[in-house]
C-alpha cells in the first residue's frame, strides 16, 4: 500500500508538472517572499464580492503572501488582485474539474514557492480560525506545532447560513460575511476513517441536513488540511481533504486524546449562492459526478431557509472549542 | 547591589536586550552567554546593541544542545565571570533570553536581601518526582549519553539499549546523591562559588559531561553539598507539557501570570508585545509582599494535559477520533434504554419523563425516523430526525445525541422492530449506557393489533428471533452496560420493584417511592393470544410462562395479584 501510495503521489505531482503550462502569469511579486513567510494558495473565480475581507482576515492572522489562479474570472477578480502588494496571480481557462478542482494548478506553485514554508490552501469562501486566533497569530501556531513535531493541521468546515432566505439581504464588499451568515449546525457531524490515506471523512452539516438527508453517502466532505508545512514533494489528493505522504493525514489522536486543531467558517451561503447555483448546475465544474448534484443546485436555486430551531448562533472560538468543533488540545 | 543576572541567549535578540535593559535599569549587573551557533555578525550586533549598559559581560561562548553539557559549561564561565568581575553580588539569578520579568525587579532584590543565605535551587531525587518523560530516570545517571537525542535519535537509543543489555553502570563518584530540578535557579555566591572552586570539580564535570540533561542536574546535585539552605523551588514560572516541551505565554496570558505572582516567568513568545510592554514598561506597579505561587495557575496546566492526553470522552472530531476501544466510553454521559417498557404501559415515556424529570425519547431507531421526545423532527445540534442519515452512521448518531445534550439525562426505547442490528453492539459495549428489558413485550402491540392472524404470526416470529438475538448480545461477556432482563410474566407479577429500581439508578429518586405508576396494558386474553400462536406453530419463549387463563388486573400495589404464575 505504502508503495502504491509513493506512485500515486508521484502521479500527482507529475500531473501538476504537466498542467503548468495552463496558467499564464499576470502578476509576479514572489520575490517578495522571505524565509519562513506563511503562504496562502487558492484557486477563485468570480470571487470579487468575497476576497477584500479573505485577504484582510488572512493578513491581520499573519499571511505573508498570496499565490492565487484565477480562473477565468467575468467580474473584476483579476483587476483587484493584480493591484494588491501581495498577492501574485496566474490566470487560466482551462477546466477547474479537470485540474481536480484546482489542485493541480496549486502544485505546481507549491512545488515552486511552497517548499520549506507553511503554506495554507484555502478557497475564497474559507476562513480559518483556531484556538487563541484572536489574540495569537498564524506564526505562533505554525511554530507551536513544528516544537511539536507536527507539520499539518486538521479542521472542520463549518457551513455558515443566515436565518430567512439565502438571498433575502445583500451582503456588500469588505463587510463581515458573519454578522448574516452567523448560524450553523453544531452536532450531526459523522466521521469514518479512509483505510488508504488513514484521513477522517467528516461528513454532515447543514448541508447533509438539508439537501442530501435521503444520500447521506453524497453528501459533502467536511474536513479539511489547510495547514501544512510543505515540501516540494507532497502532494493534495483530493481538495484540501487528504494529502500524500498520507502521515500528514494524521491530524487527529487515536489514543483518546485531541489534538489542537481548528475550523474553517464556510461563507458559501451569501446571497450569491442562489444566482451562482443556475451558473453551476451548467458548468458542472465542482463535483465528480455533476449529474448527481443536480438536485442541490435546484433546491439551492429556490433560496430556502436552511435555519432551524436547533442551530447554533457563531458567538466566539470558544463557543465552537467548547462545542467539540475544534480543540485547543494542550496548546492553552 | 546584590542580585546578578547570568542569561543564556540563543535567539530573539531585541528580546533579550530589552529584558537586559530592565535589569539593568535596577542596577543589576548581567553577564550574558549566547549560543556559539548564533551567526558571528548577529551576536556582534547583539553586543554592539548592549554596549551603552554598564555591568553588561559577555562570555565564552560554548554551543547549547539541548540535553547536553554545553549548557552546564556555558553556565560555568558566565558564572565564573559573575563572581570575579562583581564582588558584591550576594545572589546570582540564571535565566534565559525569553524569561520575563514579571515583578518589579526591587522586589526581587528585597526577597532575597531578606533571605541572604537561602539558595533557590529545585532539587529532588530521582526516586522522589515523577518528572521524567520518557522512562529514563535514574538511568540517566548510570548510564552514558555520548550520541545527540536530537540528530542521532537512532544511535541514542540503540546505545542504552545496549548498555542495559550489557548491564553497564557508571560509579557515581564521590558518593554523591544525583538531584534534577528546573534548569532556573538562584544560587548564593557562597555556594555557588564552593561548587566552581571545588576541589573535585574535575571528577565532577567529568562525570556529569555524559550525563543525560546535565543542565537539570549537575548544579542541582551539588548544591546539596554545600548549601547551608535550600529551598527545593525555582523562582522562576516555567511550565512543562506532558511531552516535557515547555509552555508558551502568549499576550492572553497576562492575568494568568500577574495571579501567579512569581518573580520571572519563560518561556515568552518572543512577539507577545502585550506581555513585554505590560511587565517591562510599567515597573511602578504596586509593590506586592506576597510569595511567588505558581501552585495557582497549576490547575490550568493539568487540565491542558488531561485534555491532549484523555480528551473529552464521548466527543468524536476531526482531531479526536479514538479507535476502538480507547474512547473511554463510546457517549459522554449515562443514559437509559427501554425496550418493551412501552408497549407494556400505555403512558410510559410521559411518565417516565414526569417521574425522572428526564428527556424521554421514543423509538430513536425506529425503522420510518427517529422518533425524538415530544415530536421534534431536529434535536440538540441540529441532529436530524431523518432515518436515512442516521442508518448511515447510527453509532456517530447516537454519540452525538449523548453529546449534545450534555447536562441533561436521555432515555429511550427501543425494540426488536427498530433497525438496531448496527447499533446494538455499540450500546451494549457502552459502560454509559443502562439497559433494562422487558423481553417479549413486543407481543403485546402485536395482541392489540388488527391484522390477520397469519401476518401477526409472521411478524411475531420475526421480532422473536431479533430479540432473541438481540438478549444475547446484551448477555456477551463483551458488553459493559449495566443490563436488566426480565420476562414478560416475571415483570408484570411485580412491577412496582423493578420499576423503583430503574427510577432510583437514573438518580432522581423520590423519599417515600413512586408516587404514580403507569398504566399497564389489558392484558385480558393475552394469555389465550400467545397459546393460539403455539397452536399455529410458532413458540413465543421471551415473555415467559403465561397461563392461557387469567383475568385484568390491575398492578397497582398493596391489592392482591389476581393470579400467581406457577
Amino acid at each position: 500500500m505504502a508503495y502504491r501510495l509513493r506512485w500515486k503521489r508521484r502521479r500527482l505531482l507529475f500531473r501538476a508538472l504537466r498542467k503548468r503550462r495552463q496558467l499564464r502569469l499576470v502578476s509576479d511579486r514572489t520575490g517578495g517572499i522571505a524565509p519562513g513567510d506563511i503562504l496562502t494558495f487558492s484557486t477563485v473565480r468570480n470571487e470579487a464580492l468575497r476576497l477584500p475581507h479573505f485577504l484582510d482576515h488572512y493578513r491581520n492572522l499573519g499571511v505573508r503572501h498570496f499565490l492565487i489562479v484565477d480562473n477565468d474570472s467575468t467580474d473584476c477578480t483579476r483587476e483587484y488582485l493584480a493591484a494588491q502588494a501581495d498577492v501574485s496571480l496566474w490566470r487560466t481557462n482551462h477546466s477547474y474539474k479537470l485540474s481536480r478542482f484546482g489542485v493541480d494548478w496549486l502544485t505546481w506553485l507549491q512545488i515552486r514557492y511552497g517548499h520549506g514554508h507553511w503554506c495554507l490552501t484555502v478557497d475564497a469562501d474559507e476562513i480559518l480560525i483556531y484556538p487563541h486566533h484572536d489574540t495569537r497569530p498564524l506564526p505562533a501556531l505554525t511554530e507551536w506545532l513544528e516544537s511539536h513535531g507536527r507539520h499539518s493541521f486538521g479542521t472542520l468546515m463549518l457551513d455558515m447560513y443566515p436565518r430567512g432566505p439565502l438571498d433575502a439581504e445583500t451582503y456588500r464588499v469588505g463587510e463581515d460575511p458573519f454578522e448574516r451568515l452567523c448560524w450553523f449546525d453544531g452536532g450531526n457531524y459523522v466521521i469514518q476513517k479512509k483505510r488508504d490515506l488513514h484521513n477522517l471523512w467528516i461528513q454532515g452539516g447543514v448541508r447533509a441536513r438539508r439537501f442530501f438527508a435521503d444520500r447521506p453517502e453524497r453528501a459533502p466532505t467536511m474536513g479539511k488540511t489547510p495547514l501544512v508545512k510543505w515540501n516540494r514533494r507532497f502532494a493534495y489528493v483530493s481538495s484540501a481533504h487528504s494529502l500524500l505522504p498520507r502521515r500528514l493525514n494524521r491530524v487527529y489522536d487515536e489514543a483518546g486524546g485531541e489534538k489542537l486543531s481548528g475550523i474553517l467558517l464556510h461563507t458559501k451561503f451569501l446571497h450569491t449562492v442562489v444566482e451562482r447555483a443556475a451558473e453551476e448546475k451548467v458548468r458542472a465544474e465542482h463535483f465528480a459526478n455533476s449529474a448527481l448534484y443536480d438536485a442541490y443546485y435546484d433546491t439551492l436555486q429556490s433560496a430556502p431557509d436552511l435555519w432551524c430551531e436547533r442551530s447554533h448562533r457563531l458567538t466566539s472560538w470558544r463557543q465552537l472549542e467548547a462545542m467539540g468543533l475544534m480543540s485547543k488540545g494542550n496548546w492553552i | 547591589m546584590s542580585v546578578g543576572i547570568i542569561m543564556l541567549v540563543h535567539t530573539a535578540f531585541d528580546r533579550a536586550e530589552q529584558v537586559a535593559r530592565h535589569w539593568s535599569a535596577s542596577g543589576c549587573p548581567i553577564v550574558i552567554h549566547a549560543d556559539k551557533n548564533v551567526p558571528k555578525k548577529s551576536y556582534a550586533a547583539f553586543i554592539k546593541a548592549l554596549s551603552d549598559l554598564p555591568d553588561v559581560r559577555f562570555a565564552k561562548r560554548h554551543r547549547c544542545e539541548w540535553g547536553t553539557w554545553g549548557l552546564v559549561a556555558a553556565t560555568q564561565t558566565a558564572s565564573k565571570i559573575m563572581l570575579d568581575q562583581f564582588p558584591d553580588v550576594r545572589h546570582v539569578y540564571l535565566a534565559s533570553g525569553s524569561c520575563l520579568p514579571l515583578r518589579p525587579v526591587q522586589e526581587l532584590i528585597d526577597y532575597l536581601t531578606e533571605r541572604p543565605h537561602t539558595d533557590f535551587i529545585e532539587s529532588a531525587t530521582t526516586a522522589d518526582v515523577p518528572w521524567t518523560i520518557g522512562g529514563l530516570d535514574q538511568e540517566r545517571f548510570t548510564l552514558r549519553f555520548p550520541f545527540s537525542w536530537r540528530k542521532n535519535r537512532f544511535l541514542f537509543d540503540r546505545y542504552v539499549a545496549f548498555q542495559r543489555a550489557i548491564g553497564f553502570k557508571r560509579r557515581i563518584p564521590n558518593g554523591i546523591v544525583p538531584h534534577m530540578g528546573s534548569q532556573w535557579w538562584c544560587l548564593t555566591r557562597q555556594t555557588l562559588s564552593a561548587i566552581l572552586e571545588d576541589p573535585d570539580r574535575q571528577v565532577y564535570d567529568r562525570y556529569f559531561r555524559k550525563v543525560w540533561i546535565p543542565d537539570e542536574s549537575y548544579f542541582q546535585t551539588l548544591s546539596r553539598l554545600y548549601s547551608r539552605q535550600i529551598e527545593s523551588r525555582s523562582l522562576t514560572l516555567s511550565k512543562f507539557d506532558y511531552q516535557g516541551k515547555p509552555h508558551i505565554f502568549y499576550d492572553d496570558h497576562l492575568q494568568l501570570l500577574r495571579r501567579s505572582d512569581c518573580f520571572v516567568a519563560r518561556k515568552i513568545w518572543p512577539f507577545a508585545n502585550k506581555l513585554y510592554d505590560a511587565f517591562l514598561n510599567d515597573a511602578a506597579g504596586a509593590m506586592k509582599q506576597t510569595e511567588p505561587n505558581p501552585g495557582k495557575i497549576d490547575r490550568i496546566f493539568a487540565k491542558a494535559v488531561e485534555r491532549r492526553v484523555r480528551g473529552r470522552p464521548g466527543l468524536y472530531m476531526q482531531s479526536r477520533f479514538p479507535v476502538e476501544g480507547r474512547e473511554n466510553g463510546l457517549t459522554c454521559a449515562q443514559y437509559s434504554v427501554f425496550e418493551g417498557f412501552s408497549d407494556l404501559f400505555e403512558n410510559f415515556e410521559p411518565w417516565l419523563a414526569r417521574v425522572t424529570g428526564t428527556r424521554v425519547h421514543g423509538h430513536i431507531f425506529a425503522p420510518e425516523r427517529a422518533e425524538f421526545s415530544d415530536g421534534q423532527t431536529v434535536m440538540n445540534g441540529a441532529l436530524c430526525d431523518s432515518a436515512t442519515l442516521r442508518d448511515y452512521n447510527p453509532r456517530a448518531f447516537l454519540a452525538s445525541l449523548i453529546w449534545n445534550t450534555r447536562g441533561e439525562r436521555q432515555c429511550f426505547q427501543l425494540g426488536p422492530r427498530d433497525t438496531m442490528k448496527k447499533i446494538e453492539w455499540d450500546i451494549a459495549k457502552d459502560p454509559n449506557a443502562q439497559i433494562s428489558v422487558i423481553s417479549g413485550a413486543w407481543a403485546v402491540p402485536l395482541f392489540k393489533s388488527n391484522k390477520n392472524f397469519s401476518e401477526i404470526r409472521q411478524e411475531a416470529a420475526r421480532l422473536q428471533q431479533v430479540e432473541s438475538k438481540h438478549l444475547e448480545v446484551l448477555r456477551s461477556t463483551w458488553a459493559k452496560a449495566r443490563v436488566r432482563i426480565w420476562t414478560m410474566a416475571e415483570f408484570i407479577e411485580a412491577p412496582m420493584e423493578p420499576l423503583q429500581t430503574i427510577i432510583d439508578e437514573i438518580g432522581k429518586q423520590s423519599q417515600h417511592g413512586l408516587a404514580e405508576v403507569p398504566k399497564m396494558a389489558d392484558l385480558t386474553g393475552f394469555g389465550q393470544f400467545l397459546q393460539n400462536l403455539k397452536n399455529q406453530g410458532m413458540h413465543p419463549y421471551l415473555m415467559g410462562d403465561f397461563p392461557v387463563e387469567h383475568r385484568l388486573h390491575e398492578p397497582e400495589r398493596g391489592k392482591r395479584k389476581p393470579y400467581l404464575v406457577r
